[in-house]
């Protein structure tokens, strides 16, 4: 016994005493009531784990950071990796600004370490792990509808090299969410959907919207303030709109169970920080919060200063004597305006017919006296073959010469067009950018199964630093809610903001498939019964042949071949 | 004395034991799989083919009720359903009418989808040729020892099944596809239903052993849809698959039921066709084969009794920091929109393309680029 105590005392000198967890979660829901009664809700899951996928030792103890995401990383030298599933779409002039884009389908975006030498190939590699891991078409992203931006899709997270060689955007428009997407991203988070702000998230509530996103975003962001060590950054998030008669039965009446047909009972274990806030900024007197909090909190997001009601999950008060949360807003009086959102944008098909046709792309600036600058991406596939010498970029009734224009024009079934120009959007305006265009007609082989849906072009986007009516936050190492730390802010007078447009539904010639059988049967007709009459003109020849007698004469021909004579 | 009456009552009670062991470890291995997989496909696009949806998922939820996860199951969907447009009730597939039981459910895990689902794709995962970057979940990583449960529906004709409305797989395809999994030992036993008009045309031509084969109608005929949902304004289910439901929720994983079972379902009084079945190809008594040998996922377990000596405890290696490195560069993020590096980095972009009809910027010297262009769209300068 006494050996045996000795060795228990020896252990800790041998053994290293385990290391302080490096990696934090956060998980937070934003409420923000929208003027048309709709009711906007965005969850945000984050987690940072200090630690380095790049270097030569290989990461295997995962705790918080999901590990199929983290070999994701480290496999395919990912620097910053921006993925979105939406199903909807964002309507900015009766909603306002999202606190985080994204258009409708599929998108992805990707930042590769300057240590990568094929990028393509890693590309594709990574397009098929992921679609894999988010149970969505992902493989279908290939070249011919990849696009390397020249300007747009600077990275968010820290790093100082910016070779576009290394980016990489593709868009899905006709991509699919539902709840198998969304099964797997739940999977990702560390409590999963059993406990925190997770468990409102049910699959038959959030697809009855107008609007439906997840994202994943990953980016290594500055640890302290001095940023000299980084972390990495995994944001999980969630945008669903609901409708006010469709999910809210007309009644301008929210509440938690209203909407996700699940109150909130304890927040994540393994969460540091889980936070409800509630936008109120707009009309405090217009509507009432039960159950009331004290706690208030103020934020510099989208270029305004906000006001928001906080309840804090992590205290045990919050959830009172029943022991669950269920917030409800309720409308007192229905006035007030709706800020106007300063940059909008539209996009449209103009003509007539199936072989030629005009994209239309509008955007708006709705600020007084202010002008800025947008940068516009515009993807299009190869069958639709654009003819840029008809681009125009018009304002106000006049030309509108972009600053920089960087155009790569398509090669049949191997790239789309890419189409990028930096426009100056003068005040209270509408600029108005025309391209032509010419439908190809595609192999019968490359037509989808159900062709007469149409086509889809992915939407633009439309990245811009639009001035902000209040000086924005630069310190990025605040503690500040998630919401508003998403696009690091490098100067107080603007904001980063990016606004996507419509995808376009196209119609592309389409041959009737039952040609093929038709044509066929058709010639093989014409040849039997063309060759065959030639034939056997040619070919017959003719003999005389008595008619058969009658009867009289057939008896007596009897009679004669009995006697032997000749018949008659 | 007393710890020696003790002992050996201790020792007789372990003998009994043993014997009980012995004789459920033997009914154990009767089968001869080790794992269990299945191969779920629904062919049929557009909403009006609502029920081929819902007849494949009730059967991925019957066969993920009975233990087989998911990562064991590759379910193709050729359209989505729960979250179109027509639907009343996004995120939902029913099969009972008036709602009554969702077969979509909460965890549901597509693994091909849309246009994915085609003749290649699915031969593709059943022989295991996939190109080398397929991720695992959706590839049919079966041994010599996996019990495979293939399900098809859609539309289909004597000796054919439609894909998605623009291709067909023939029953000779299909037959040499499981003779290539046999050839390559992919499968132990293969149980292969089909829910189709003239579905037991499909299963004619196979000659690989070790199969066994069930389908909803006889050549000639016509299988049926079961029953529309007024507010859904679709048929919900197939006749069939509707009553091989009902019949499967009364399995449990410790169920006994046998195949036996399994052809009574759904009787021509019910169906209105004649379903079928075919056992020739099989080596095992029908009688035997128990229904949770495909449908169900029962793991087996070999007893051993080699001692295994563990390793010591990996010891994590705590990373030091270089005392040397003491100035790091002070990272920072990116500008997002820099205005005047756009405008300015015209000449970079050009100079490093490999291919300047490729890639074109306008900043004055128009000669840098091999492409014409109007000169109204000419920089002079930034604005």
């Amino acid at each position: 016994k006494q050996n045996a105590a000795a060795q228990k005392q020896a252990e800790p000198a041998v053994l290293q005493p385990t290391p302080q967890p490096k990696d934090d979660f956060q998980e937070e829901l934003v409420v923000r009531p929208l003027h048309s009664g709709d009711i906007y809700a965005s969850f945000q899951f984050r987690t940072l784990w200090e630690t380095d996928f790049m270097r030569g030792n290989k990461v295997s103890h995962y705790r918080l950071f999901p590990k199929s995401l983290g070999q994701v990383i480290s496999k395919f030298s990912v620097r910053e990796l921006h993925i979105s599933f939406t199903q909807g779409y964002w309507r900015t002039m009766q909603w306002g600004q999202p606190y985080l884009p994204s258009p409708p389908g599929a998108e992805l975006w990707v930042w590769f370490q300057d240590s990568v030498t094929d990028v393509d190939a890693t590309w594709k590699e990574l397009t098929n792990v992921l679609s894999g891991i988010f149970c969505a078409s992902l493989n279908f992203i290939d070249s011919t509808n990849t696009v390397q931006p020249s300007a747009s899709f600077k990275p968010l997270g820290i790093g100082n090299v910016t070779d576009h060689r290394f980016l990489r955007y593709a868009t899905l428009p006709r991509e699919i969410v539902c709840t198998e997407n969304l099964t797997p991203w739940k999977k990702l988070l560390p409590c999963g959907s059993k406990a925190g702000l997770a468990v409102l998230l049910k699959s038959e509530k959030l697809f009855h919207s107008s609007f439906h996103s997840q994202a994943v975003h990953i980016r290594p962001v500055c640890q302290d303030w001095q940023c000299k060590t980084t972390s990495w950054e995994l944001r999980q998030t969630l945008n669903v709109v609901f409708d006010l008669h469709n999910s809210g039965q007309g009644k301008r009446e929210w509440s938690l169970f209203k909407m996700f047909s699940r109150t909130l009972t304890e927040a994540c274990p393994l969460a540091s920080s889980s936070k409800i806030y509630i936008d109120i900024t707009d009309n405090p007197e217009q509507f009432e919060l039960s159950p009331a909090t004290s706690l208030l909190s103020q934020a510099m997001v989208l270029g305004d200063r906000r006001t928001f009601s906080v309840y804090d999950l992590t205290q045990q008060d919050t959830f009172g004597s029943v022991r669950s949360l269920n917030l409800l807003i309720r409308w007192k009086s229905t006035e007030g305006d709706m800020l106007r959102p300063l940059l909008h944008a539209e996009r449209y098909v103009a003509g007539y017919g199936l072989q030629t046709g005009e994209i239309h792309t509008l955007m708006y600036n709705h600020h007084p006296y202010r002008s800025f600058p947008v940068l516009l991406l515009d993807s299009v596939p190869w069958y639709l073959r654009l003819y840029i010498h008809t681009l125009t970029v018009t304002s106000k009734g006049k030309d509108n010469k972009p600053s920089y224009i960087h155009y790569q024009p398509s090669k049949d079934r191997v790239r789309p067009h890419l189409l990028e120009m930096l426009v100056q959007l003068p005040p209270n305006s509408v600029t108005e950018v025309t391209v032509q265009f010419e439908r190809a007609l595609l192999k019968w082989t490359e037509y989808t199964p159900d062709p007469n849906h149409g086509f889809y072009v992915g939407s633009s986007v439309i990245s811009s630093l639009v001035p902000s009516t209040v000086a924005m936050d630069t310190n990025s190492t605040r503690e500040r809610p998630l919401f508003s730390s998403f696009f690091p802010c490098k100067e107080e007078s603007s904001y980063f903001v990016r606004v996507y447009t419509e995808p376009l539904l196209v119609n592309l010639p389409t041959p009737d498939f039952s040609m093929p059988y038709n044509v066929i049967c058709l010639t093989c007709t014409v040849v039997a019964v063309g060759y065959g009459s030639l034939y056997n003109l040619l070919t017959r020849s003719f003999q005389i042949e008595e008619p058969s007698p009658g009867l009289a004469k057939r008896i007596a021909n009897v009679i004669r071949k009995m006697r032997g004579v000749p018949p008659l | 004395m007393k710890t020696h009456v003790l002992f050996n009552l201790f020792a007789t009670f372990l003998l009994a034991d043993g014997l009980n062991i012995e004789d459920s470890a033997g009914q154990f291995f009767s089968s001869g799989h080790t794992n269990n997989w299945a191969v779920l496909v629904c062919t049929s696009r557009f909403w009006f083919n609502y029920r081929h949806v819902a007849n494949t998922l009730s059967v991925y939820r019957s066969v993920k009720r009975l233990g087989i996860p998911d990562s064991h199951i590759v379910l193709m969907l050729a359209d989505d359903m729960a979250c179109n447009h027509r639907n009343p009730k996004p995120a939902t597939v029913f099969s009972h009418k008036n709602m009554e039981l969702n077969v979509y459910g909460d965890d549901v895990e597509v693994d091909y989808r849309g246009y994915e689902v085609t003749v290649e794709n699915f031969l593709r995962v059943l022989t295991g040729r996939l190109p080398p970057s397929t991720p695992r979940s959706k590839r049919l990583l079966s041994d010599d020892r996996s019990n495979i449960l293939i399900y098809l529906t859609g539309h289909g004709g004597n000796g054919f099944l439609k894909f998605q409305d623009s291709e067909e797989i023939s029953n000779v395809e299909l037959a040499d596809a499981f003779e290539q999994m046999w050839q390559k030992r992919r499968y132990n036993e293969l149980l292969f239903i089909i829910d189709t008009c003239q579905g037991a045309s499909m299963y004619e031509r196979f000659y690989s052993p070790n199969l066994m084969a069930l389908a909803s109608s006889q050549v000639g005929e016509d299988s049926l849809s079961h029953q529309p949902d007024l507010a859904i304004g679709v048929h919900l289910m197939d006749r069939y698959t509707f009553y091989l439901l009902e019949f499967l929720e009364d399995i449990h994983p410790a169920s006994k039921a046998n195949m036996n079972d399994l052809f009574k379902v759904c009787p021509k009084s019910q169906c209105v066709s004649t379903p079928g079945h075919r056992t020739d190809l099989f080596l095992r008594d029908p009688g035997s084969v128990l229904i949770t040998d495909f449908f169900g996922s029962v793991r087996k377990v070999e007893i051993t009794t080699e001692a295994i000596d563990l390793t010591d405890p990996i010891k994590e290696v705590e990373e030091r920091p270089a005392n040397g490195d003491v100035h790091k560069e002070m990272h920072s993020y990116v500008d997002q929109l820099p205005v005047s590096e756009i405008i300015h980095q015209n000449g970079k972009l050009c100079a490093t393309s490999t291919n300047k009809m490729s890639l074109c910027c306008f900043h004055g010297d128009v000669s840098e680029c091999e492409m014409q262009l109007p000169r109204g769209l000419g920089v002079e300068g930034p604005p």
